[in-house]
């Protein structure tokens, strides 16, 4: 039974690194399926602005009132901007956007794929002489590669908007003077590593949900068991490639 | 073939399960007549044998199909039917056994010739397979936008319409196929396959699900695109009504291999009590 088990789970763990692998063998062999990478863009960029805008405010919001009596009882309520800001941009910010982009992306790929999987689509394509991995897998992981880190850089500049309005509750600062403040504090890396782990998050957000759904057995059940492992899946990848980042940023600064 | 995993890869029958046939000799199968006046088959299927884990689905089949034949594969459900067409279109590996279709053997194709291979073969699914986010139009416009990217859009669109127009829905260009009924969407299903004029179509079950107007329907149109067209095809059903319309010759499958084959009224006129239950 043991041993069936993890004949399972290699087997699975295999197939997934093959699966991912074949990514960089299509994403830059033509045919570059431009117009559909370009839908799935404004599918997994815009359709997400106001849910990572809103979090991204609520994140701001929050922070700068959660710290504000800490940061009272040391005197030290100018540097409420500088500690949102690097809380935000270093941490917060992409996690925060890649977690909501794995439950709102990821679900909605493996719920896709899987669907089209079972009702034949995907078959249909084979037979057509379409590469389906190439038009469904790989413009959608490109879309999330590329759209996943311009959402954690709206995330961050609306958490900051949301921190200054959280700050004005009790006090009174400009704009521009909460901003200064804000940018003082941030150093390239603070922002260099942020940037280039959210690219890693969107990623493996695209590649997991894919593969997901593209491996969905038949049945219809099989299209919900893909949504929902795919979330659980990229969530958890999420946070281990942060894991991840995080040392490789210690032993660079 | 080589035998990779002992727990995936399915294995060939064992030798002392010889397929079963029919007694009766009338209705054995045959093998292929070059000089029959029909040419040399363009379809040739030789002891093609496909197993899940324990379970053998196909056991030494063998068929083969002329130029302009309408092949009908009866059978009733479990047959192994639906995987013999899908491992003609490498959707399914076959463990043993060889396909030919235009004297190549698809086991032996890379992914690139496979491509150009399945460009010359239609397949219609159960349910037509329809990409349920595109309209009708863009179903039928995405295999020509791949394939034929030197067509004008004009050419394009008078294409798209006049497929719908040979199967009957050109109203209905504009819908999606969540939209459609059964029968709708199987039209849809073979007019987007025909755009790319195959030369050989593979129907799996086309007329199941659907009442007796629709289906009658159906085995017509598949007639028609053959006149039309000039297509060989092979038809995969468990219903005689569609047998009896299409099929110039039909071959019964029973438990993984050929039991019997003849014309739908040789088969009629069979004793044999298995054969007899298609017809009552």
């Amino acid at each position: 039974m043991q041993s069936s088990l993890n004949k399972t789970f290699f087997y699975n763990a295999g197939d997934m690194v093959a699966f991912m692998a074949r990514f960089f063998k299509y994403v830059f062999k033509p045919p570059y399926e431009i117009r559909e990478t370009l839908y799935q863009c404004y599918l997994v960029g815009y359709k997400s602005t106001f849910l990572i805008g809103l979090t991204g405010f609520i994140m701001g919001v929050v922070l700068a009132i959660q710290t504000r009596p800490s940061m009272a009882e040391f005197g030290a309520i100018s540097l409420i901007p500088g500690m949102v800001s690097v809380s935000v941009v270093r941490e917060i910010g992409p996690v925060i956007t890649a977690i909501i982009c794995a439950g709102k992306i990821g679900s909605r790929m493996g719920a896709e794929l899987g669907a089209m999987r079972v009702t034949e689509q995907i078959d249909a394509m084979e037979v057509s002489a379409i590469n389906p991995y190439q038009y469904l897998v790989v413009t959608r992981t490109v879309a999330t590669t590329l759209m996943v880190p311009l959402l954690a850089i709206y995330a961050d500049i609306i958490a900051l908007y949301g921190g200054y309005i959280a700050m004005n509750i009790h006090d009174n600062t400009s704009l521009r003077h909460f901003f200064v403040a804000a940018m003082h504090h941030l150093e390239f890396i603070d922002i260099f590593p942020a940037i280039i782990k959210t690219f890693f998050f969107g990623w493996v957000i695209g590649i997991i949900g894919c593969y997901k759904g593209y491996n969905a057995r038949r049945g219809t059940e099989s299209v919900g068991v893909a949504a929902n492992s795919a979330v659980v899946a990229s969530s958890l990848a999420v946070f281990i490639i942060d894991l991840i980042a995080a040392q490789i940023t210690d032993l660079i600064s | 073939m080589q035998k990779e995993n002992n727990d995936i890869t399915p294995t060939t029958p064992p030798a002392e399960t010889p397929a079963a046939t029919t007694p009766d000799p009338k209705l054995q199968p045959t093998e292929p007549e070059p000089k029959s006046g029909k040419g040399e088959p363009i379809i040739v299927i030789k002891g093609l044998c496909k197993s899940f884990r324990d379970h053998d689905v196909l056991r030494g089949v063998d068929i083969y199909v002329y130029k302009g034949e309408n092949l009908v594969i009866l059978g009733k459900s479990g047959s192994g039917k639906t995987v013999l067409i899908k491992c003609m279109v490498g959707l399914e590996t076959p463990d043993d056994g060889t396909i030919e279709i235009f004297g190549q053997d698809i086991s032996r194709l890379s992914y690139d010739e496979l491509n150009a291979m399945r460009l010359r073969i239609g397949f219609l699914f159960q349910n037509g397979a329809l990409y349920d986010s595109m309209t009708v139009r863009e179903n039928l416009a995405f295999p020509l936008r791949q394939h034929k990217k030197t067509m004008t859009d004009e050419k394009k669109e008078a294409a798209i319409k006049e497929m719908l127009d040979d199967v009957g829905l050109a109203d209905s260009i504009d819908q999606m196929p969540s939209k459609l009924s059964g029968g709708q969407s199987k039209r849809i299903g073979l007019a987007r396959t025909l755009i790319l004029r195959p030369q050989i179509m593979l129907y799996d079950e086309p007329t199941t699900g659907l009442d007796t107007g629709t289906a009658r329907e159906i085995s017509d149109l598949i007639c028609k695109m053959r006149r039309k067209y000039k297509i060989s095809s092979i038809i995969i059903t468990h219903e005689m009504h569609c047998a009896k319309a299409t099929a110039d010759r039909i071959i019964m499958l029973k438990d993984g291999a050929v039991y019997a084959e003849g014309s739908y009224d040789e088969l009629e006129s069979s004793d044999d009590e298995w054969i007899k239950t298609f017809f009552y």
